[in-house]
């Protein structure tokens, strides 16, 4: 891409190596109407960071009143999830964290032209500070045709990427391909059932009536994340439809989630939700 | 082989133009200033100080809910605002209203912050003494220490892309203020080394005043307090008398001149001061210094007592006219004190706004909750004061 080359190194450039730093600066230039597009190398590293995101960037706007001055402009982008062996400190997946705290957006594309919309919109269209988590272990993985033209793909809602009747499959980044090989297996092996497959793809604020919807129709719901589940997005999620869709469950609501433990070296494979366990998280619903 | 040893150096040096009893130490350094003017900084840091006395009092009656004094330090924030242009952007700790005042912060804007009515820029969301504004370039303080030293930085590089691509724009530095205890904090280091590697047009003003809330400095730092930390970043630095108007001003001035050089860099200032006050009003500062130490400050050395010497030195000032200034100050005060007071607060829909820029989904689903509540339990809640009322929440 060479992007220093092409726009120069007053646009593109190094910073010394401190999150805060980067974060607050950024911060700093956006509440003066910049548009800034920080990077944090790996999001195990956004927590130094955690301070200028929660207590400043979240809060600009709120804090400012009839100013107008906010952080809208800023875009942090920050590579997250596992790849196998990147252990404790380049596997996690703070999204929670950052769904806690109102005046964030926390958004997770799963593919190369879903990446390019979200990040185009999110530095172009959202006048809200963005947190861009980029799955890594799609970097080189991922192949499809993307628009060399520029394009947009809303923050808000989420997306429908198979409909169904049966069971409804909600997840986002790169999970949504375990959960696409899961259905694909039973929807082989039981016939007669259809899985519909929601991306999140905005994890907040998030889009509630969509999978409200799909569970009206569906009644059972199977959520999928690589966090860990104590308080992760698919608490959220569970407890939304428990609240919105009551009347309409035939199943509890299974969580198929990174275990609520660290992400040792050698237990990668053991810890992130494969297709197996998805798949029997999805048999187990279908059966209760 | 020999060991760098900060203690056998020589501690940089305070630099100083007018001496405790208003006397110019170097008359080659006389203030080139008109009187007039000098006369208003003097007005400016005189109301300051009687609006801290009377809303300190006002928070000890319970009218409002928290204060914040400057006394002591009245010097260095209007010194210091002296020195920028209006379209200068700054970045404040909480302890510089002067500044403010300086700018044109109006004693209607101060009041309708402290008691957080319909017209406090915030919305009725900040503590007292978080001011803001926008027509004076001044973003809005809030309470967490030292993160507005990377925001600087940042809004300096910003400053100085503006003027690349609109070469029409007056030349702009960011001024940003921090008292030596937050100077400790992390984002301290951040900023000032970022601030320099990336060449931002920034000027960082440490208030040196001796405290940080019960803290001494013996235990916030044992360096050369703040200024020696400045050179370490590469960055040019000063170290001024905080109760000298005509130093804090000169060596501002001289900073800014110098952070527009070479395509931009950041300059420190450490201006030595005292904090005569409490920390705040929930502090009893007696608790862990002398009252003796206190007084012996007052008296003995005060920016505001200090200027007045030099004014009465001129013959631009005497007893008559600083009774008669007291006085109107207290009433313009006064006068806004109590309309401020009676103001109404802001709607209660400000809960919600602002936090991002439209009302979520989830937001406006919470909104009903609240005024679903309020209404089947109308008794339980008292919405009066607030700005149209439960008719905000729809």
């Amino acid at each position: 891409m060479k992007l220093a080359d092409e726009f120069g190194s007053e646009r593109v450039f190094n910073t010394p190596l401190s999150e805060q730093g980067i974060v607050g600066f950024a911060i700093g230039a956006a509440a003066e109407g910049m548009k800034p597009v920080a990077e944090i190398q790996f999001a195990d590293y956004s927590y130094p960071a955690f301070d200028q995101l929660v207590n400043e960037a979240a809060k600009y706007r709120y804090r400012e009143g009839s100013t107008g001055r906010s952080a809208g402009g800023l875009v942090v982008r920050m590579p997250c999830g596992g790849v196998g062996h990147g252990a404790m400190y380049h596997s996690q997946s703070p999204e929670a964290l950052y769904s806690h705290i109102p005046g964030l957006r926390v958004v997770m594309p799963r593919s190369p032209s879903q990446a390019k919309g979200l990040l185009l919109s999110a530095i172009l269209d959202a006048n809200d500070p963005v947190i861009f988590m980029e799955p890594k272990i799609l970097y080189r993985s991922a192949v499809e045709h993307v628009p060399a033209q520029s394009y947009t793909i809303s923050l808000d809602g989420a997306e429908i990427l198979k409909t169904g009747d049966s069971v409804t499959v909600v997840s986002y980044g790169h999970p949504l391909y375990t959960c696409s090989q899961a259905i694909a297996a039973i929807e082989r092996d039981f016939k007669g059932v259809t899985i519909e497959l929601i991306d999140l793809k905005s994890i907040y604020p998030w889009d509630r009536n969509t999978v409200l919807k799909s569970v009206q129709k569906t009644g059972r719901t199977v959520v999928v994340h690589e966090a860990m589940r104590n308080l992760g997005v698919g608490a959220e999620v569970a407890a939304t439809i428990q609240d919105g869709a009551f009347l309409r469950l035939e199943a509890p609501v299974q969580r198929v989630t990174g275990w609520s433990t660290h992400v040792g070296l050698l237990y990668d494979k053991y810890n992130h939700p494969d297709v197996v366990r998805v798949y029997d998280a999805i048999k187990k619903t279908l059966d209760y | 082989m020999s060991f760098e040893r900060p203690h056998e150096r020589p501690a940089i040096p305070t630099y100083r133009i007018m001496d405790s009893e208003g006397v110019i130490v170097d008359p080659a350094n006389k203030p080139d200033v008109p009187s007039e003017e000098i006369v208003r900084w003097y007005k400016t840091m005189l109301q300051v100080s009687i609006m801290d006395v009377i809303m300190f009092e006002a928070q000890r009656q319970g009218r409002i809910s928290f204060y914040m004094v400057s006394a002591g330090e009245e010097g260095i924030a209007v010194g210091s605002a002296s020195a920028l242009i209006p379209e200068d952007v700054v970045f404040s700790q909480y302890r510089e209203p002067g500044v403010f005042a300086y700018r044109g912060f109006t004693l209607k804007d101060f009041m309708s912050q402290l008691f957080a009515n319909k017209y406090d820029t915030s919305k009725g969301r900040n503590p007292p003494v978080h001011y803001g504004s926008s027509r004076l370039n001044m973003h809005t303080i809030s309470s967490t220490l030292a993160t507005q030293i990377p925001h600087a930085a940042g809004a300096a590089y910003a400053v100085k892309m503006r003027g690349l691509q609109d070469p029409t724009l007056p030349k702009r530095v960011v001024a940003c203020y921090f008292g030596e205890g937050a100077a400790s904090e992390g984002d301290f280091h951040a900023a000032l080394n970022i601030a320099s590697t990336r060449h931002c047009p920034v000027i960082y003003i440490c208030r040196n005043n001796g405290f940080a809330i019960s803290t001494p400095t013996l235990e916030q730092y044992s360096g050369d307090g703040i200024a020696s930390r400045g050179v370490g970043y590469g960055i040019d630095t000063i170290r001024v008398d905080g109760n000298d108007i005509f130093a804090v001003r000169q060596a501002t001035l001289k900073a800014r001149e110098m952070a527009l050089e070479d395509g931009g860099k950041p300059i420190l200032i450490e201006a030595m001061s005292y904090r005569v006050s409490h920390h705040s009003t929930s502090d009893d500062s007696f608790a862990y210094r002398a009252k003796v130490e206190v007084e012996q400050w007052k008296r003995r050395d005060n920016p505001i007592t200090r200027l007045r010497k030099w004014l009465e030195g001129q013959g631009l000032w005497n007893d008559q006219m600083e009774q008669e200034e007291r006085s109107k100050l207290r009433k313009e005060v006064l006068k806004e004190f109590s309309a401020a007071e009676n103001e109404k607060q802001p709607p209660l829909v400000s809960m919600w706004t602002d936090m991002y820029e439209e009302l979520t989904d989830e937001a406006k689903t919470q909104i009903k909750e609240l005024r679903d509540i309020i209404e089947r339990y109308p008794d339980e809640y008292d919405l009066s004061a607030f700005e149209g009322g439960i008719e905000s929440l729809k």
